[in-house]
């Protein structure tokens, strides 16, 4: 199961954003520790893509590679056609970072204020605040805020920049449900002005719901790279469950329009290409079965499914290796 | 786009720290009530000719000033410590603004410890020409430049909890080795070793309103050696500091 096929399909657009062949690893107690293991991605402007994974998977290290925090073992950045620094230099990136705190002693627009003063063209403070939600808090000392509150400050901060390319690393993690909403429209909002976003997520949702493109990493490698609804088609679209106690489960993983199954006690769990197919073969191979459900799948069960690919064989030329 | 703007912010951020900034100036001055004030009405200290309280203030003024320079690495590292470094890595603010901006706040520290030294001293009756005052001020000023450097380059090679034992033994030892308890002799190991050691021209340049004289050229040469090696030294450290702490 390539993901070549997914990257065919997709649209010719110039690349913005390559990274090609990034590679980077840390020393760990027990010799190096391979964070990134050779990722090749482009980006167009405009796009939202979504950069999804487990943790340890690599996001981090790699959104700091695109940000040139971090200098690459091996392979290139290109954010709009020069270094990272050179794009950060002239203004053309804002980015909340995964870990960070705001520095004390300022009220929440004095820190805005002051992040905008460091760029060409930044957004109206005022409005910032606005759009962030935290207009309300703007005279409060950023060593007062709660939890969410820093978020989104941290938030208003990435975008007063008014970036071309903005780069979240797991940017809901700490905001409760209506603060995540919240969160999602000001970003779709900010997409729609031609905007080029990356966020790395494991929030399989948000990928699904506000990205137009997932790249799926794994233990340092793309396993997928495509339109999140193409993601979910290359492994089953649904599932079958069924209480069926004395079928062996290798016969019904072979059934027409199956592509795994388990057996979980008396019930069997069938993943399927076509669940119409595999219904009616299973229904002719074992009549007896009962309790039955078919479930469509999310981008969690994709997710699961490649990952675990992976996971088992994690060579250079495995299922899941990198798209390009 | 105007980096003013951030060094101003700058300057707000540290006033605003009312801890930072009271304990900072207040040391100084408790020292100097404690080791002066019991002595204010000795007029010739040690057959020295000088006052007590005009001798310990410009010893102080070097002890305080120091310590208020090296003070800018302990904000540097509690700023490193929560990524707020690594935030700033992805704006444009470049280097150079950066390091005005924590030079000047180190600075505007530092002159306000020398200022208070000034009026505890003229609280325990000293009082000099005004020339002689903007003599010593002008040339710590400049005896401070190597320190700037120094502060920077602790905040970021340092851990919040480990740059705190680093500012209270390095002052204390710069302080003893520059002669600012006591004078450095004029012959021997400790003079020896002294001579290149940018705080004993700090505090020869301190003395200057005890009537010392100015900076012989060495003391030139040996401050804009230090001044270039921390600078280059400093600047290594920022440029590599763009990891998680």
């Amino acid at each position: 199961m390539s993901a070549s096929g997914i990257a065919a399909g997709a649209p010719v657009r110039t690349a913005e954003i390559q990274l090609s062949g990034l590679v980077k690893s840390f020393r760990g107690p027990d010799g190096p520790i391979e964070a990134v293991r050779g990722i090749d991605v482009d980006i167009s402007a405009g796009e939202t893509v979504a950069l999804l994974g487990p943790n340890g998977a690599g996001k981090s290290t790699t959104i700091d590679m695109l940000l040139g925090l971090l200098a690459p073992d091996g392979g290139a950045v290109s954010v709009f056609g020069g270094s990272p620094r050179e794009a950060v230099a002239r203004g053309a990136v804002g980015a909340m970072l995964q870990t960070g705190d705001l520095i004390r002693d300022l009220s929440v627009r004095e820190l805005i204020a002051m992040m905008a003063s460091l760029y060409p063209a930044p957004l109206d403070v005022d409005e910032v605040l606005e759009l962030t939600g935290v207009d309300g808090i703007a005279a409060q000392r950023t060593q007062k805020l709660s939890g969410g509150q820093t978020q989104r400050v941290r938030f208003a901060v990435a975008l007063v920049s008014n970036p071309e390319l903005l780069v979240l690393d797991e940017p809901t993690v700490a905001m409760d449900v209506e603060g995540r909403r919240g969160f999602w429209t000001t970003m779709r909002a900010f997409a729609a002005r031609g905007k080029t976003i990356v966020f790395a997520t494991h929030y399989l949702e948000e990928a699904d719901a506000y990205a137009d493109r997932a790249v799926l990493m794994a233990h340092g490698r793309i396993v997928a790279d495509g339109p999140t609804t193409e993601i979910r088609a290359m492994v089953g679209t649904r599932t079958i469950r069924a209480t069926l106690p004395d079928v062996d489960v290798d016969s019904l993983a072979a059934l027409a329009g199956v592509n795994g199954a388990e057996r979980h006690g008396e019930a069997v769990i069938l993943t399927c290409t076509d669940s119409d197919v595999a219904i009616r073969a299973l229904l002719a191979a074992a009549p007896d079965a009962r309790d039955i459900e078919i479930v469509a799948a999310g981008l969690e069960q994709a997710f699961l499914a490649l990952t675990a690919d992976e996971a088992v064989e994690p060579t250079a030329d495995g299922p899941g290796a990198s798209s390009r | 786009m105007n980096p003013l703007i951030y060094t101003r912010y700058e300057l707000l951020r540290t006033l605003r720290n009312r801890r930072f900034f009271l304990l900072s100036l207040g040391f100084p001055l408790i020292l100097y009530y404690l080791i002066a004030g019991s002595q204010r009405n000795v007029h010739d200290l040690g057959s020295t000719g000088l006052s007590a309280p005009l001798y310990y203030m410009v010893g102080l003024a070097s002890f305080g000033t120091m310590a208020a320079m090296l003070s800018s690495g302990a904000r540097i590292a509690a700023e490193r410590a929560v990524g707020w470094n690594r935030q700033l890595r992805i704006t444009p603010l470049s280097p150079r603004s950066y390091f005005r901006a924590k030079v000047v706040t180190a600075y505007m520290m530092a002159l306000l410890s020398l200022l208070a030294l000034y009026i505890a001293g003229t609280t325990l009756g000293v009082s000099l020409p005004a020339d002689q005052w903007l003599k010593m001020t002008g040339l710590i000023i400049v005896a401070l430049v190597p320190f700037a450097a120094l502060g920077v380059l602790l905040g970021h090679r340092l851990t919040p909890d480990s740059i705190g034992p680093a500012l209270g033994g390095g002052v204390s030892l710069l302080a003893f080795v520059g002669g600012t308890w006591f004078p450095i002799p004029a012959s021997g190991f400790l003079h020896d070793v002294a001579q290149f050691v940018p705080s004993y021209w700090l505090v020869q340049a301190s003395h200057v309103a005890l009537g010392g004289h100015p900076w012989p050229a060495r003391a030139w040469v040996v401050m804009a050696g230090w001044t270039i090696v921390l600078s280059i030294a400093a600047a290594r450290a920022y440029r590599q500091d763009t990891g998680r702490v």
